[in-house]
């Protein structure tokens, strides 16, 4: 018997009114997640991983449901009472969001973003916050931190206002971060930085981490296991070395050969056709109208999660182009 | 920037816009029976509405005078008809003024663009900080009381309300490839403002004087409740309001509610249906 | 990067001061725009003030001899220069009917004035505010709110002030129909009618705005960041809906007190209240353009002052306008 999994999602759906009907924009996405253990989940703009996270946060926007079950430590969050999920998100959990100059309220103080969680949370007085905030920034490379917890979020770079997210998310000793496309709005050149002390940072605290990226190569090389996601469902998962060295998912596979290799001089080969959001999928795998491989039954029937080696796959046709694919890999 | 009245317009819009085709329906016909009525009215009334009858003064509504007769006796729903002209006229005149000057101000600006437009743009800013009730009533004094002296004054007062309509689109349309194409063909700056700039922005155009004719109908008004507008014994819907304010002591509030109801629906159906049209006109979001 | 941000702020510092300085500069300028305006405009305005004053049975020497007091034959500029220098020291001449002085007659009024438009400026503000943020936070109120002030925008203050006296003064006599009245609570009393009819469309449009400005701040990211920290939902919208809401509520409200200052002229007339806005529309009326002129330019002061007021504040609350430069 394994020990039960710090967050547990069990057939989560999200869907969202739009014009009068329901949309699904998650579909039965199920995934767990150990202590001290980070998961990447990955997939093109649409794929709901976005979604994901935020059901999983109860920041669904106004007209999104989600149905299913998202439990963390034996606890239904979905079904939590207002002060225990106020309790969750400001003790349990932390979410570390895309754009942070979006996120962070431009006519605060750094000091007052930082501190805000905590204290009106009743977890650290105001002077406790500020003195534990600055350790922490010197921790994420912060210089000059009281001078920074002064200032206006427009008086600091990109890079840094997310190195100051990551310390308001580590702040309250949070179990479990989420990471929403983290590095996505930084410049290319302090990318690598940030998700370098983020990594450095969890691992040290024990933290889990479920890392939301389109990248499939970062996500990778920073999480243990990978899920990825296609049209609002998970297509594949299983550890990150061995996704990473042998997809067994088309789209997986897809991905991999769609980015430009720094190994090796090749052209990138794009997945041909548009990603689809999980409403726009018909009755047969939502992949089938950009796979190369399909049969008459992948445009019919949905296929169902499989256990292949060891491995989670939504493929009806697995076992006869995994050879087919190990070519395509890089 | 300068703080304008103009932006908390548009939210009222917006908001009014929200509303969809039902709302855009009703308010249509709403407006346009007004409209018709305000043609009509005087033709259609069943009383000469200036003729006093002392005998039969401060009456209820009966068979003989449906919405009843005021202090002077005079029937009130031939002088609500017969008022609806002048009370239509004066927003007319207004939104035709405010329109000329608004939309070759806006032209103007947005074909020169550079100082000329930065300057333009300023000076409107100015312009929506005027109060426009005050330089009604100073145009009144100066010009006399009357018809025309707040009907020119609020007419140049709602020339930045369309202005800033009419530059927003016409500046999108400049840099359309067909202008630069009709200039390289040689054809005069004004041909190209008049064959070709001004017909698109003619739905922004007929959008905000709609809108703006709700609002100017109600300042016209008030301007002749204060009696420096349409002067009485002239049929006018202020005019109505402000005899009626007289008669209230006596307890008949008729004439007070039947003047003030028009007012308040003809504005809601113009607000409305102005609202509505500018985001079908696409001129803004 | 990092070591030029203290230059920044010195930099964003020194904006401040000249936006702020370049503000109030543009305030003065159009007061003086405006009053030569003015000034001009009722020049040339019918009416002789020199028969006003006299009547017709004066000499012609003594018309003369006031024309000359009076400074009429000078040249245009002359005069207004004469006028503005006067009018900066607190002489706006003399009524060309009462004889008094202009400063004399606008004084106590003003007061009066200023009493009904802080009652309807408090009306504004929390109604206004007040409505704005329930129908801004939640989607059950907006329609209510909505509705509410669709329909008070479009009363304009003398269709209201009649339903108002015709209910609350005549069928049930609660206020009286006209009148300032003598002592404060008495005034109070008799202002309150003209307060409500004034604040009406101005409520609604603060309210709008409010309203609007609350629903677009509840959808910002940082909003979602300080849910999603488990901030309580009263300290949410305290800290930051509000908090940065408040500028354009400001804003709405600011120009709505102007508005309420301008919308006097109509609403002292309908309740013969004897405050400036009476004054000026009774003065238009007995051509005497001295004291047309004088109140006319207080009005304009007050609202350029308001909206100057906003500006600057506008300037000082928000870090990134202080940043531009």
């Amino acid at each position: 018997m394994t020990p039960t999994p710090l967050l547990d999602i069990h057939d989560l759906h999200v869907r969202v009114r739009h014009r009068g009907e329901q949309r699904t924009l998650v579909r039965d996405v199920s995934l767990s997640l150990d202590t001290a253990e980070s998961i990447g989940l990955v997939g093109e703009s649409g794929s709901g991983k976005s979604m994901t996270i935020k059901a999983a946060m109860r920041l669904l926007p106004p007209g999104a449901t989600a149905e299913g079950q998202v439990e963390f430590g034996a606890r239904d969050v979905l079904k939590l009472n207002r002060r225990d999920l106020s309790r969750y998100r400001s003790r349990e959990v932390a979410l570390i969001h895309q754009d942070p100059r979006a996120h962070i309220n431009p006519t605060r103080t750094i000091a007052q973003f930082i501190t805000e969680g905590v204290v009106h949370t009743g977890q650290m007085t105001k002077d406790e916050a500020v003195e534990r905030a600055c350790d922490l920034m010197a921790d994420v490379g912060i210089t000059d931190a009281q001078r920074r917890m002064r200032q206006f979020p427009h008086q600091l770079s990109g890079g840094l206002l997310q190195r100051v997210m990551i310390v308001a998310a580590l702040l309250p000793s949070p179990r479990l971060i989420f990471a929403d496309e983290p590095t996505t709005a930084l410049d290319v050149t302090v990318q690598s930085d940030v998700m370098a002390i983020l990594g450095e940072r969890i691992r040290d605290r024990q933290v889990s981490m479920l890392f939301v990226t389109h990248d499939l190569d970062l996500a990778a090389a920073v999480t243990d296991r990978l899920a990825v996601m296609y049209a609002g469902t998970v297509v594949e998962s299983g550890t990150s070395a061995e996704i990473y060295r042998r997809p067994l998912h088309p789209y997986t596979a897809g991905l991999l050969q769609s980015r430009p290799s720094t190994a090796e001089v090749r052209r990138p080969t794009a997945i041909p056709g548009r990603p689809v959001a999980a409403y726009e999928a018909g009755k047969g795998c939502p992949f089938a109208p950009r796979c190369s491989f399909t049969t008459d039954r992948c445009h019919t029937e949905r296929p169902d999660r499989r256990t292949v080696e060891g491995r989670s796959v939504a493929c009806h046709r697995v076992e006869e182009i995994a050879d087919l694919l190990k070519e395509h890999a890089p | 920037m300068a703080v304008t009245l103009a932006a908390v317009g548009d939210v009222t819009r917006r908001r009014f816009a929200a509303m969809g085709r039902p709302a855009l329906v009703a308010s249509a016909v709403v407006a346009g029976a007004l409209a018709v009525l305000a043609i009509i009215g005087p033709w259609i009334a069943p009383y000469d509405p200036d003729a006093t009858d002392v005998l039969s003064s401060g009456q209820g509504p009966s068979a003989r005078h449906l919405l009843g007769t005021d202090s002077l006796g005079r029937d009130i729903l031939s002088r609500a008809l017969a008022g609806a002209r002048l009370s239509f006229a004066g927003p007319a005149v207004i939104v035709l003024i405010s329109t000329v000057l608004g939309t070759a101000l806006a032209i103007f600006s947005a074909w020169h663009g550079g100082w000329v437009d930065r300057m333009a743009n300023r000076f409107l800013n100015v312009m929506f900080s005027v109060p426009g009730i005050l330089v009604a009533v100073l145009s009144s004094a100066v010009f006399g009381a009357g018809f025309w002296a707040p009907v020119l004054a609020l007419g140049v007062v709602y020339t930045p309300y369309m202005a800033r309509a009419v530059r927003s689109v016409a500046i999108r349309e400049r840099h359309q490839g067909y202008v630069e194409s009709l200039q390289l063909a040689g054809m005069s700056s004004w041909r190209i403002g008049f064959r070709h700039l001004a017909p698109n922005v003619m739905p922004i155009v007929v959008a905000q004087g709609t809108y703006g004719f709700g609002t100017a109908l109600a300042d016209f008004a008030a301007v002749s409740f204060i009696g420096l507008g349409v002067q009485p014994p002239q049929a006018e819907w202020g005019v109505m309001v402000s005899d009626g304010r007289s008669e209230l002591l006596d307890g008949a509030l008729q004439q007070s509610l039947v003047a003030g109801t028009l007012i308040v629906v003809t504005v809601i159906a113009f607000n409305v249906l102005g609202a509505q049209l500018s985001t079908r006109s696409g001129g803004r979001r | 990067m990092k070591n030029s941000a203290p230059r920044r702020e010195a930099t964003s510092r020194n904006g401040t001061v000249r936006r702020f300085v370049t503000t109030i500069l543009g305030a003065v300028a159009t007061i003086l725009a405006a009053s030569l305006v003015i000034f001009a405009g009722l020049s040339v305005a019918p009416g002789d003030p020199v028969a006003q004053l006299l009547g017709a049975k004066a000499t012609d020497q003594a018309r003369a001899n006031l024309r000359q007091d009076l400074g009429l034959d000078d040249p245009f500029l002359e005069r207004y220069w004469h006028w503005l220098t006067g009018a900066l020291h607190g002489d706006f001449g003399v009524s060309l009917t009462s004889r008094q002085d202009v400063t004399a007659l606008i004084g106590p009024r003003l007061a009066t004035t200023f009493l009904l438009v802080a009652m309807a400026a408090l009306l504004v503000v929390l109604l206004g505010i007040g409505l704005g943020v329930i129908g801004g936070v939640g989607a059950r109120g907006r329609a209510v709110v909505s509705a509410l002030v669709g329909l008070g925008i479009a009363v304009p203050s003398f269709v209201a002030a009649n339903a108002l006296i015709g209910v609350f003064a005549v069928k049930l006599g609660w206020f009286p129909t006209y009148g300032s009245g003598d002592g404060f609570a008495d005034r109070i009393w008799h202002l309150t009618l003209p307060a409500v009819a004034l604040s009406i469309g101005y409520g609604a449009y603060v309210s709008q705005l409010t309203s609007a400005a609350v629903a677009e701040e509840s959808e910002k990211e940082y909003v979602v960041t300080a849910r999603g920290r488990g901030v309580p939902s009263g300290i949410v919208l305290r800290h930051h809906t509000l908090r940065n809401a408040i500028m354009p509520v400001l804003t709405a409200s600011g120009l709505a007190v102007a508005g309420l200052v301008a919308g006097t002229v109509v609403v002292e007339q309908i309740f013969a209240i004897d405050g400036i806005g009476a004054l000026l529309i009774r003065s238009i009326t007995s051509k005497d353009y001295p004291v047309v002129t004088a109140v006319s330019l207080i009005i304009v002061i007050v609202f350029v002052l308001v909206t100057t007021v906003i500006d600057l504040i506008q300037v000082a609350l928000d870090p990134r306008e202080r940043a531009k430069s």
